[in-house]
């Protein structure tokens, strides 16, 4: 037994005994498996593809709206339940739920999916500032035209369906939600790790090296980038979908298109960490909620001020993140062989 | 809704009226962001913020008794300093690096200043009562506040300013001498460095100049400030760095189509309609530029 499976297993232990171990955490740590599906798929484009998008919360809060209408919409009027509000009037039954709940977070995975596919055909030619910029407007747009879609609840929001009655109290659905998101947590990673493993992660870091050259190389990069979009978009989706039945309740610029919130954090995390790195998001998530906390709890009504400072404080003085100054540091740790003649002869020169 | 317009073209004059003057201050907004985008390569998604600081400022003057419309003379002096510090701070360490950098870094900058102002003057809309009056036209069917011809003559006359001074001053020559090399321009003694900050103050000063127009033509909220960067931005590739008769044209376009926007769909959606606007005009110069690629070919 080597040391990357005594790690795998402990935290995957981890993650199945946690719920039970600090139960008093159990949300954090859901949001916390949330968040790292988030920066995971954001490295796919800003680190491994080298397009920054502003732009994946907008799978997050599509996936979250169809999540929720769908399961409503299956069983109730949409429109009756929005002009309810809290009222809940609308009670689902267990068997009403579950299949609900499934078909919702299906759709959610794919309805993102496929605009990804779309919106990516449209804007993936476009380069550095103008993706960023572009990626930035579309998730504000999309939020304000949320915002005022009528039968999703507009400004108001909408409740999602409550967890049955019949399955007991809100400890089992936490407990549910907590393992629905360490299961994503998990599946992402794994998917992403065998991902870039394979041609498809070496077409990307291609295309992050230089696109130009991979293009005369006769690679399709344009395929390549709609299918990394949209593998981002698939794992976002689902993850809005879950994180609104963790909320109880979608709002559309707040929650949902949470570009300020949800849409920088998943970029810092992934900076934090170290981008372009498997592990790098992963663990840039670990810290950032910590901080997150720490700033929600010791500083409260100070937190975005503080969250300000530490945006412009990691990406000038920390760009390369913890994986990367860890690389620069120990670099016989990443399999990098240095060779000591040829540094000397190096240092020398200079 | 659209049959509005046929029933009742003279609100279409009116929109337009207002799209105009409305984007004439877009277009001096641009122009700051253009210049400081030519000179260093630096997108400042924290330009909105500016305008609204600029604005603020004007606003803080109407309350200590002062007539706000003053506050396109002190707003740029503050703003000018805001921009340097600004510089001196963040941006040189940024300046070179790559492009997402900067813009994440401006992002930061953007979220601080909300919150800072949030907390400094509140979450209320607020606005800064200018008495200036109202013009009539047309038997009186459509009406123009003079503060807004007001806030579109202190931007012509500062656009004016500002074009003469980059001709003919020596900072104007050293600036437009970094932008189009930085390198030759260090070679032959220019202190970039001084020349980048002063550009950023430039561009602060000219937001601070438009902030204190919308703290008297329009509303002032904290967290409004980011359309404004995107409206400028997608000003500036529309017309391109530097060209400021495209600046000014495509500025009353946007202005135009935005107060349509919001007769037409509702006030609801004039936001949306920006940001997807800006999406289109982008994926529309994406399938221009890959069909002159084929060509080539």
């Amino acid at each position: 037994m080597n040391k990357n499976t005594l790690l795998y297993a402990g935290l995957i232990i981890f993650g199945l005994v946690g719920a039970f171990i600090f139960p008093a955490y159990k949300l954090q740590m859901s949001f916390l498996y949330i968040l790292i599906v988030l920066a995971m798929t954001w490295d796919v484009q800003g680190g491994q593809m080298g397009y920054n998008t502003f732009g994946n919360i907008l799978f997050f809060g599509v996936g979250m709206y169809v999540a929720s209408s769908t399961q409503i919409a299956m069983f109730f009027s949409l429109a009756e339940w929005t002009d309810a509000g809290g009222e809940k009037t609308f009670v689902h039954t267990v068997p009403q739920f579950f299949q609900g709940f499934g078909v919702g977070i299906l759709l959610a995975g794919i309805i993102p999916t496929i605009i990804a596919g779309v919106i990516g055909y449209g804007i993936l030619g476009l380069r550095g500032h103008y993706f960023a910029i572009c990626t930035l407007a579309l998730g504000i747009a999309a939020g304000e035209i949320a915002g005022g879609i009528e039968i999703i609840g507009a400004g108001q929001g909408m409740t999602v369906p409550v967890w049955p009655k019949d399955l007991g109290s809100n400890a089992s659905s936490s407990q549910f939600m907590y393992y629905l998101s360490f299961g994503l947590a998990v599946i992402t990673f794994i998917t992403l790790k065998w991902a870039y493993s394979t041609r498809f992660g070496l077409v990307l870091n291609a295309i992050r090296d230089n696109e130009d050259k991979a293009e005369a190389m006769g690679i399709h990069t344009m395929r390549y980038k709609i299918i990394g979009w949209m593998v981002s978009a698939f794992f976002v989706g689902i993850a809005g979908g879950l994180m609104g039945h963790i909320n109880g309740y979608i709002e559309p610029n707040e929650i949902a298109f949470a570009g300020p919130t949800f849409g920088v954090f998943m970029v810092l995390m992934a900076i934090l960490g170290g981008k372009g790195t498997l592990w790098g998001p992963l663990v840039g998530a670990v810290l950032f909620h910590l901080f997150k906390e720490g700033f929600w709890t010791y500083f409260l009504g100070w937190q975005y001020v503080a969250l300000g400072v530490l945006i412009i404080v990691i990406v000038v003085y920390f760009p390369e993140g913890l994986m990367g100054w860890l690389r620069e540091k120990y670099p016989e740790r990443f399999g990098e062989v240095i060779d000591e003649a040829d540094r000397t002869a190096q240092v020398e020169l200079k | 809704m659209d049959f509005l317009i046929f029933q009742a073209p003279i609100l279409m004059v009116q929109a337009s009226m207002d799209g105009i003057l409305l984007g004439i201050l877009f277009a001096l907004i641009a122009y700051g962001m253009a210049l400081q985008w030519g000179v260093m390569n630096i997108i400042n998604i924290a330009q909105g913020e500016l305008v609204i600081m600029g604005g603020y400022i004007a606003y803080f003057m109407y309350l200590s008794g002062i007539h706000p419309a003053f506050g396109i003379i002190v707003s740029p002096i503050v703003m000018y300093c805001v921009g340097w510090g600004m510089y001196k701070l963040v941006i040189n360490k940024v300046v070179d690096k790559d492009l997402f950098t900067s813009i994440l870094a401006t992002f930061g900058i953007s979220i601080l200043a909300q919150q800072l102002m949030n907390f400094a003057f509140g979450a209320d809309v607020v606005v800064a009562q200018s008495d200036f009056g109202t013009t009539m036209l047309f038997n009186d069917m459509v009406t123009i506040p003079n503060a807004k011809l007001f806030a579109g003559a202190v931007c012509v006359i500062t656009a004016v300013i500002l074009v003469i001074y980059m001709r003919k001053s020596k900072l104007g020559r050293a600036i437009r001498a970094t932008a189009q090399n930085a390198r030759a321009a260090k070679i032959l003694g220019v202190d970039t460095e001084k020349v980048y900050a002063a550009t950023f103050g430039i561009n602060a000063a000219l937001c601070g100049i438009a902030g204190a127009c919308v703290a008297i033509t329009f509303t002032l909220h904290p967290y409004t400030g980011l359309p404004y960067t995107v409206r400028s931005f997608m000003i500036v590739i529309i017309a391109g760095l530097g060209n400021l008769p495209a600046v000014a044209v495509s500025g009353m376009g946007l202005g135009i189509f935005e107060e349509w926007a919001d007769y037409l769909l509702g006030t609801e959606f004039r936001i949306a309609a920006v940001f997807s606007l800006l999406v289109l005009i982008l994926v529309y110069r994406r399938f221009k530029l890959s069909r002159k690629r084929e060509y080539l070919k």
